[in-house]
């Protein structure tokens, strides 16, 4: 059985808020899920297939499919991989509209970071009995020298330097001045990214993404619903998925779980990177740009310093544009969890809808790709393939 | 510039089932991991059941010695900078650590290091790393 073009995603919103203290994290929640529904034309009785993850609070899809009204449902999806859930969700909804089990699939994500004070050099959130911590904990490791430890091997391996990625900051500020909801719209030089404080060599404050409230919700139907609807439709067309740790002690961290959750996506799509127009890629921090970047395709492993130089991905400039939105590094990383925001960011450009400043014209091929965890442990990966029908 | 090393608090290590062994050895000053009995290959982190095989395993000593797969200088996470590396033992596998007892500006992928071990509250010693 292939997703292609089995379902559609009919409703896409970003919560517009960057901080949100006088509001629940279920309240954010139902606000996302209310606006993807409006922008479809549906409503919360056609809903019957609910999609989220760890940032949903209480147990599993019980508590917010309760608080959320969801009386018609009859399937359901928690899997969670960090960030990249969201993508693996509408994979999975286009899985479950194609083998009949629900017509109207509803994802939310929510999450306030900023109001309560978790960033990402706190430690990281674990439970009880999770098997690496007892042989990790004691080193510190946080969430942005994880990161550094994939940054400072790809530099030793391949050469690639701190301007280099730092071009990736570059490309997304000059997309977020357009987006009067980024939380950060001053566009920035190489030279600023270099100067701003080293966090964790050889990652700079601005080569990590932003701290922000909120939230963004999806919904996926069957394409015959679709149709009947009055916004452009957005086909999914190949999806992949996978988790890559450390392999068993063999610890190799010049690939991510893109190299291989992106080739399954595109022998399902049936199109190579040289045709997608627009590139939705998970952003936590320049890095993790770079290694999807040359994971997926779009250049050769090792060559992707070279590949994001000189404003490659700034839309109108360079051969890919990618988070026309302003990305995780400048516009919104709601609950510390990005993919949603990429997902709705590609839906904009293959409707029409992006910002002026940042539409790829007559963009009919998108991608998303989404990295959850940490690229320098376990992490989950997953990549979605979208056309404007 | 230089950043030099300097004492940070450990917290009480995870003592369970899986790791209590480990705990008392690293008391004698000794490194070790898992081996597998029927694929015989070593692992990292121990487990149980062998990840390349799923058969059971034991004990087995590692000598301490090996190389900076990766290292970074985490200098604005808290008071103390520090350095947390993956150290690619010469048993052939890598574990994430800390490196110790130097110049933090001074480390280099593939620098040769060796085990030390420092204290945590509770008493346990915790295997890290300083250039050899």
């Amino acid at each position: 059985m292939t997703i292609k073009r089995k379902a559609c995603i009919a409703g896409a919103y970003e919560h517009p808020t960057r901080k949100a203290p006088d509001k629940t994290v279920a309240q954010l929640h139902a606000e996302c899920a209310r606006g993807a529904l409006a922008d479809a034309g549906l409503t919360l009785q056609d809903v019957d297939g609910y999609f989220c993850a760890g940032d949903a609070p209480g147990l599993g899809a019980n508590n917010m499919a309760d608080y959320l009204g969801l009386t018609k449902l009859r399937h359901i999806d928690t899997t969670d991989t960090g960030g990249s859930a969201y993508l693996i969700h509408v994979s999975h909804a286009a899985q479950a509209i194609a083998a009949g089990k629900c017509d109207v699939a509803l994802v939310t994500l929510a999450g306030r970071p900023r109001s309560e004070g978790s960033s990402g050099v706190a430690p990281r959130l674990v439970t009880a009995n999770t098997p690496d911590v007892p042989w990790e904990m004691p080193y510190s490791p946080v969430i942005v020298n994880m990161y550094a430890l994939a940054a400072a091997r790809h530099m030793h391996e391949y050469g690639t330097t701190s301007e280099q990625l730092a071009w990736i900051k570059v490309a997304a500020a000059a997309h977020a001045q357009h987006n009067p909801n980024a939380m950060l719209r001053e566009p920035v030089t190489v030279e600023e990214v270099l100067a701003s404080p080293m966090i964790s060599d050889p990652l700079h404050k601005l080569d990590c993404c932003v701290v922000s409230d909120g939230g963004g919700a999806l919904v996926v139907v069957r394409p015959e619903i679709a149709a009947r609807l009055k916004r452009p439709v957005v086909n999914i067309l190949g999806a992949g998925e996978t988790i890559k740790g450390q392999l068993g002690g063999h610890v190799d961290l010049t690939w991510s779980g893109a190299a291989i959750s992106g080739p399954i996506a595109f022998k399902e799509a049936g199109v190579s990177p040289a045709d997608i127009q627009y590139a939705s890629i998970y952003d936590s921090f320049t890095i993790t740009v770079l290694m999807q970047l040359e994971d997926l395709g779009f250049c050769k492993k090792g060559e992707g310093g070279r590949f994001v130089a000189d404003g490659n991905l700034i839309s109108g400039v360079g051969t890919l544009p990618f988070n026309t939105d302003g990305g995780g590094l400048c516009n919104n990383h709601p609950a510390n969890r990005g993919g949603i925001t990429k997902v709705i960011e590609a839906v904009r450009q293959l409707r029409g809808e992006a910002h002026p400043k940042v539409q790829v014209p007559d963009c009919t091929l998108a991608l998303a790709q989404g990295t959850g965890g940490s690229l320098g442990s376990r992490h989950g990966s997953a990549t979605l393939i979208m056309e404007r029908q | 510039m230089t950043t030099p090393y300097t004492e940070r608090p450990l917290a009480p290590v995870t003592v369970d089932a899986a790791t209590e062994h480990f705990w008392t050895q690293a008391k004698e000053g000794l490194l070790c991991t898992r081996r597998c009995t029927s694929c015989g290959e070593v692992h990292w982190y121990p487990r149980a059941l062998c990840p390349f095989c799923m058969g059971d395993t034991e004990w087995c000593s590692l000598s301490g010695l090996g190389t900076i797969y990766s290292v970074s200088v985490t200098r604005r996470a808290g008071p103390i900078a520090y350095a947390i590396a993956y150290v690619a033992l010469d048993e052939g596998i890598t574990l994430l650590t800390n490196i110790v007892d130097c110049d933090f500006d001074d480390l280099k992928i593939g620098q040769r290091v060796e085990v030390t071990f420092k204290p945590a509250e509770g008493g346990a010693m915790v295997p890290m790393f300083k250039p050899a």
